[in-house]
């Protein structure tokens, strides 16, 4: 347990240090909510039905900027092969680093979501269920983007690898969680909803750092 | 037992049973698909309410269901390869790939010009169909990494990952499709067809069906051949095949 | 036999684009992916002669 701590430490101090890399993830969800409007049009009761589907797609897409970096950077300098092959399980240590990922690019949308939301004219109650499907899905993202980042660690074009790999898998979350704003604005309620996304981050939480591990020693080989 | 599949997993002796397969299963697959294309096309009546362009299901449905099976064994082979560290699954997997990516891709082309006459609009966000876009999407997924990967045992073990990986929630996937679909969807569309389909249309598509599969099997035993040439030509065995050797191909 | 003529099979009661489109398609890419197998494996042959030239030159 100790471990997890102190990696999830360390990957924080780590990503304080390039506070650009983290920023860049989060502007460019602003930048998205912005270009949809522009492209649609400002009509208010529109901009209402597709908020939370852009508004969900964009933090996906944002979530997934940072996954390249997620083991890159210490595969460069060497660390992750220690990281593998120390006494600690190797599961616990990615799950660490998954965390201290979501905590750097995850959370943030959670929060800045609801202020976004704000410009698709989307009602209070909307917005506390948008940052709560967010909450409950931006780590299943976290999870499944680190198995991509995992598998092609250092393979040309990762970014758009990574992408093609993983959004598919992303598409159950997707659902669900833009799915449960539509419930709660349609009137029938998020419960459902909120459940499965539940259902779906425990599982994941539990399976993506065996698969990680799995992927990474693939990797290192 | 064991030990007679353990001698076929060595790409010498595979190389050697696939060959002898191959013009076989082609062979079969081409009589079968002469006979699924005349219960199809010649006997088969014309349906009720969609007339002559139904006829179309004789290639939709094989073909969906091949990209599902396809992947499904990919995801075998995938977790025998994982298991078992053996060279050939890895090149089963590689060999099944593109046939299923196609299937897929047909299954979509052709359930776009089905549903074109029969609903009006060359796409419809039909449970069915959106799952088997992104199956097509998985597919993809996976020969984009397999071939990105320089390292061939690297690209094998990353493949047979994702591919499990997909393969888990691909059962997901459908059933997020599925809520998705019910909760947006107007007016039910949907491409499967009634349960009291005629005799003769069940026939027909079975023996497509079956010819693809066959196809599928005659086309992956070639395949794998030529990736076993591709990997192993260093050794003596593929430098003394008569292919090789010989001073035609 | 369902058709009294041929022209009755090629126009599929008005279907005949959607049909033949879809029977089309599947022909065509069957055909091509049969093509691109017997390509690759005339690749690899020729490579495994390759090697074998550097090892007897």
């Amino acid at each position: 347990m100790n471990a997890f701590f102190t990696l999830v430490v360390r990957d924080l101090r780590l990503a304080f240090r390039r506070k650009a890399e983290v920023l860049s993830g989060l502007f460019f969800f602003v930048v998205v909510a912005a270009l949809f409007p522009l492209a649609i049009g400002p009509e208010a009761a529109t901009l209402r039905h597709i908020g939370p589907g852009v508004l969900w797609v964009g933090a996906l897409l944002a979530s997934m900027l940072t996954l390249p970096r997620l083991f890159e950077n210490d595969w460069r300098d060497g660390s992750l092969e220690h990281l593998v092959l120390s006494p600690q399980p190797l599961g616990l240590l990615v799950l660490g680093k998954i965390f201290a990922h979501w905590l750097v690019s995850g959370l943030p949308l959670v929060a800045l979501a609801p202020l976004l939301g704000l410009q698709f004219d989307l009602p209070t109650d909307a917005l506390g269920m948008l940052a709560l499907s967010l909450l409950l899905g931006t780590p299943v993202l976290s999870c499944i983007g680190a198995i991509g980042a995992a598998l092609t660690l250092g393979v040309r074009g990762g970014g758009v690898l990574i992408a093609l790999l993983v959004l598919p898998l992303f598409v159950p979350v997707l659902v669900f969680g833009a799915g449960a704003v539509e419930a709660l604005n349609s009137g029938l309620g998020a419960q459902a909803h909120i459940s499965i996304l539940l259902a779906m981050l425990l599982p994941a939480v539990c399976f993506s750092p065996w698969a990680c591990s799995a992927a990474l020693r693939i990797a290192l080989e | 037992m064991t030990m007679r599949w353990f001698y076929y997993a060595a790409p010498q002796t595979f190389y050697g049973l696939a060959g002898r397969l191959w013009p076989w299963l082609a062979a079969i697959a081409f009589a079968l698909t002469l006979a699924g294309l005349w219960i199809g096309f010649a006997l088969a009546p014309a349906d009720a309410q969609q007339g002559e362009g139904y006829r179309i299901i004789f290639v939709h449905v094989p073909a969906s269901w091949m990209s599902m099976v396809i992947y499904l064994a990919m995801a075998f082979w995938s977790v025998l390869g994982l298991t078992f560290n053996t060279r050939l699954s890895g090149m089963m997997t590689r060999a099944l790939a593109p046939t299923g990516a196609m299937f897929a891709f047909l299954s979509l082309w052709t359930g776009a010009l089905w549903g074109k006459p029969m609903w009006g609009t060359w796409w419809v966000w039909d449970a069915r169909l959106t799952s088997e876009l992104i199956l097509f999407f998985l597919y993809l997924g996976y020969i984009a990494l397999t071939s990105a990967i320089d390292d061939v045992r690297r690209a094998d073990r990353a493949g047979a990952l994702i591919a499990i990986v997909g393969a888990i929630n691909v059962p997901i996937i459908y059933f997020s499709v599925k809520w998705w679909n019910t909760l947006h969807q107007g007016a039910s569309v949907s491409l499967t067809r009634s349960p009291s389909m005629a005799q003769l249309m069940l026939w027909g598509m079975l023996l497509m069906a079956l010819a693809m599969w066959a196809y599928t099997l005659a086309i992956v035993c070639y395949r794998v051949r030529t990736l076993i040439i591709e990997r192993e030509r260093h050794t003596d065995w593929v430098q003394a095949l008569a292919e090789v050797a010989g001073a035609n191909a | 036999m369902r058709w009294e003529t041929w022209s009755d099979f090629w126009l599929m009661g008005g279907y005949g684009l959607y049909v033949w489109g879809s029977m089309g398609m599947t022909a065509v890419l069957l055909f091509l992916e049969m093509v691109q197998a017997h390509l690759a494996h005339r690749r690899a042959l020729a490579l495994a002669r390759a090697e074998k030239a550097l090892e007897n030159p």
